[in-house]
């Protein structure tokens, strides 16, 4: 390009300069004006924005999670749950218990299904909630730690027990104060969760697998082991394994149990690392052995008989999934109501008839034993005595540690 | 000529009567009201968050503190240093993956366009018809179809196919599923489509007549292809590459319904970092890292397939 060089220029070129300067493609119009300095902007305002985003603290304080309860005049409650964790009548057309609920108080009751993972609930319900928004569900049921997480976080409401008189009489001595929430001011159990071994009998060739070293070591096994993607499962049975208390460790045990599953990982014996899917995995076979949910292994076994279960000599873990109300839920009564009404024995017996997980209810033999002699006397739905003597429970953990270790199990599942 | 007196290009407008002006005005706008829809689309759900996964790439904190902005722009290099096996992993099985669909799907588009003839219209359905069902259960079909002990791993490990495989590291022992190669196959079989498409689009537009005009040029029909067909069809494969290797390099479907530990792509160290780790910054930086990636690759890739590089 030619320099600019005034004196040089005949009165031709001067004057074609000038009009190009005012009525030309590089002219100074109002537009270009506008777009360079729209530009301007964006480039500020971006930096800006940038440097404006954060992400406020997500805790909230104490009071500030209730809200008005409309309980009174609206007569209905949102309620999320997950898949196949309620009763279903035979034509799968409507579902009993609920509906009882619904013909006693008058509280109509719009049951969801969309708790299919719990980081993925957190994940969905998060925005709201930390914006201090109702996120339009009146009862939701999480696991332990994240129910943990969302007390620490102030993101759930206290409940009254003077609403929850059965609750309170008939919660299972086991379940009654979790180092997470001690006498349950703000949870209670929907079900309670067995984390077992699992096998296909088919699949091991008629073989027993009876301990988590087992698993991680038997060479017949190799690349047909699935361990859980829920870090306190599979790192809690692992820990039992070892020696040590899943309620009590330091970090120096986690990471010589994260480095015992790494080992076995390397050497290709461990296949997955699955959440709910591992079910089809086992029933056909692809999987040998795997840890697994003792209420999907019942479930299992009316399928497909090869499937067997073990409660390894070392101990099980057991956690369970809590009833809680989101802060700024607006009808807090009614879900109090209806965490009532599933803590009485008869309904508990029929819904854990149905789902067959741990019920956490007092009292349920009889009503269970009237229902089916057989789910009365199996202990991965009422732990016997001799049972609960193997249960732990892994304990919870401080904000930090939870990052620190979710971040290095992500990485012993490979992301 | 006098230089300021010279007229403008355009015809002069200052004669003309005020109403037309408006009209032709409101004509020029017409583009713009006609783009406003999907600027506006763009701004809100692309450039805003942009803006906001930029900035919390350089942020710190946590969950419970909050985060905020400390321009630590190490979180790039810690992430990339941390996960680089991963990306290398996305970009070589979405590399893959995108030259088995160009394989697979070249020819199949060819005989659409040129050889189907009234069945053209019902392959191009079969083609798409995958689409009906979800992409989630398609892809948990695969590990029915490549179970253990399915028919196609037996027939596999009959013909010892996957004793060769398993030497070159792409399947573990006799099973398909849970290694690279389950993998691979989901992704091509998932994105086949995206790469048929823009095939046949532009093979369909090629004149017969060149054809025609080759032959009497005493070209064989593989020169015909090599010097007509292919490089007229470059258009397509150039789409089709791009429709099937960006999605293919984040996605992470495939890489954990079918694959293991070792198989995992970057778009599940993504997720799980925000979803798991709840570590948002790294999240968003490794987002931003594969972006560049892809964006690095699909510029030079655009530059050679302008010229004659690729053919």
């Amino acid at each position: 390009m030619e320099q600019y060089e005034p004196d040089s220029l005949s009165a031709a070129q001067v004057a074609a300069m000038r009009r190009s300067a005012t009525s030309g493609r590089g002219a100074l119009t109002r537009r270009s004006l506008l777009r360079a300095s729209g530009l301007g902007a964006l480039a500020v305002g971006g930096l800006g924005a940038l440097s404006a985003c954060g992400i406020p603290p997500a805790k909230r304080e104490g009071a500030a999670a209730a809200s008005d309860d409309h309980s009174a005049r609206e007569k209905r409650i949102s309620f999320s749950n997950w898949t196949e964790y309620m009763d279903v009548s035979e034509d799968e057309k409507s579902r009993p218990t609920l509906e009882a609920f619904t013909e006693r108080t008058g509280i109509t009751v719009k049951y969801t299904e969309d708790i299919n993972d719990n980081v993925e609930f957190f994940g969905k319900i998060k925005p709201q909630l930390a914006a201090g928004q109702d996120t339009g569900r009146d009862l939701i049921c999480v696991t332990d730690w994240l129910a943990a997480r969302l007390i620490r976080l102030g993101w759930v409401q206290k409940l009254d027990p003077v609403n929850l008189p059965h609750a309170f009489a008939n919660l299972s001595p086991q379940f009654r104060s979790p180092d997470w929430d001690p006498g349950r001011a703000y949870s209670y159990p929907w079900t309670g969760i067995s984390t077992v071994i699992a096998y296909n009998s088919k699949a091991t060739g008629g073989k027993k697998v009876d301990s988590v070293s087992q698993m991680l070591e038997d060479p017949s096994l190799k690349g047909k082991v699935g361990f859980l993607s829920e870090m306190r499962d599979s790192i809690g049975m692992t820990l039992l394994d070892s020696g040590k208390d899943p309620g009590k460790f330091t970090d120096d045990d986690f990471d010589a149990t994260v480095a015992r599953i790494q080992k076995a990982v390397d050497k290709k014996q461990i296949r997955r690392f699955t959440g709910n899917d591992y079910t089809s995995d086992l029933s056909k076979g692809d999987l040998a052995a795997c840890l697994a949910w003792a209420g999907d292994v019942i479930q299992l076994q009316a399928d497909n008989p090869d499937i067997k279960y073990v409660i390894p000599d070392a101990g099980y873990i057991t956690s369970s999934d809590n009833l809680l109300v989101p802060a700024k839920a607006r009808h807090k009564t009614n879900a109090e109501k209806l965490i009532d009404y599933y803590y009485e024995p008869p309904v508990a017996a029929e819904l854990a008839a149905y789902i067959n997980y741990v019920c956490p209810v007092e009292g349920v033999r009889e009503e269970l034993a009237k229902i089916d002699e057989s789910m009365a006397s199996n202990t991965l739905i009422l732990p016997d005595k001799a049972m609960a003597a193997k249960s732990h429970a892994f304990r919870s953990l401080s904000s930090k540690e939870e990052t620190a270790y979710e971040e290095k199990f992500a990485k012993l599942i490979g992301a | 000529m006098s230089v300021t007196d010279a007229p403008p290009l355009a015809p002069a407008p200052a004669q003309e009567p005020p109403a037309p002006r408006k009209a032709s005005t409101r004509k020029r706008l017409v583009p713009y009201w006609l783009l406003l829809p999907g600027i506006l689309w763009l701004i809100v759900f692309f450039a805003l968050p942009m803006v906001y996964q930029a900035s919390t790439s350089v942020q710190t904190g946590s969950l419970e503190k909050g985060f905020e902005v400390t321009w630590h722009f190490q979180t790039y290099w810690d992430a990339l240093k941390d996960y680089y096996p991963q990306f290398v992993r996305s970009l070589l099985y979405a590399g893959t993956a995108t030259l088995l669909c160009l394989l697979l799907g070249y020819p199949l588009a060819y005989m659409i366009a040129f050889k189907a003839g009234r069945w053209r219209n019902l392959v191009l359905v079969l083609v798409i018809a995958p689409f009906f069902t979800s992409f989630l259960i398609r892809t948990l079909a695969w590990k029915t179809i490549l179970a253990d002990g399915g028919p196609v791993v037996d027939v596999l490990n009959t013909l010892h196919v996957l004793d060769v495989t398993s030497w070159l590291g792409w399947t573990e022992g006799s099973r398909v599923l849970a290694t690279p190669m389950a993998v691979v196959c989901g992704l091509t079989y998932n994105f086949l489509p995206f790469m048929i498409l823009p095939l046949y689009t532009s093979l369909e537009r090629i004149d017969g007549r060149l054809h025609e005009a080759a032959g009497d040029l005493y070209a064989t029909p593989a020169t015909t292809f090599r010097k007509v067909t292919f490089p007229l069809s470059m258009p397509g494969v150039v789409s089709g590459t791009l429709l099937t290797f960006i999605p293919a390099s984040g996605d992470y479907v495939n890489a954990e319904l079918l694959g293991s530990t070792d198989t995992k792509m970057v778009g599940s160290v993504i997720q799980s970092q925000f979803l798991r780790v709840l570590d948002y910054p790294t999240a968003a930086a490794l987002s931003f890292i594969l972006m560049a990636i892809v964006l690095a690759m699909v510029t030079v890739y655009i530059r050679k397939s302008g010229t004659e590089d690729l053919v």
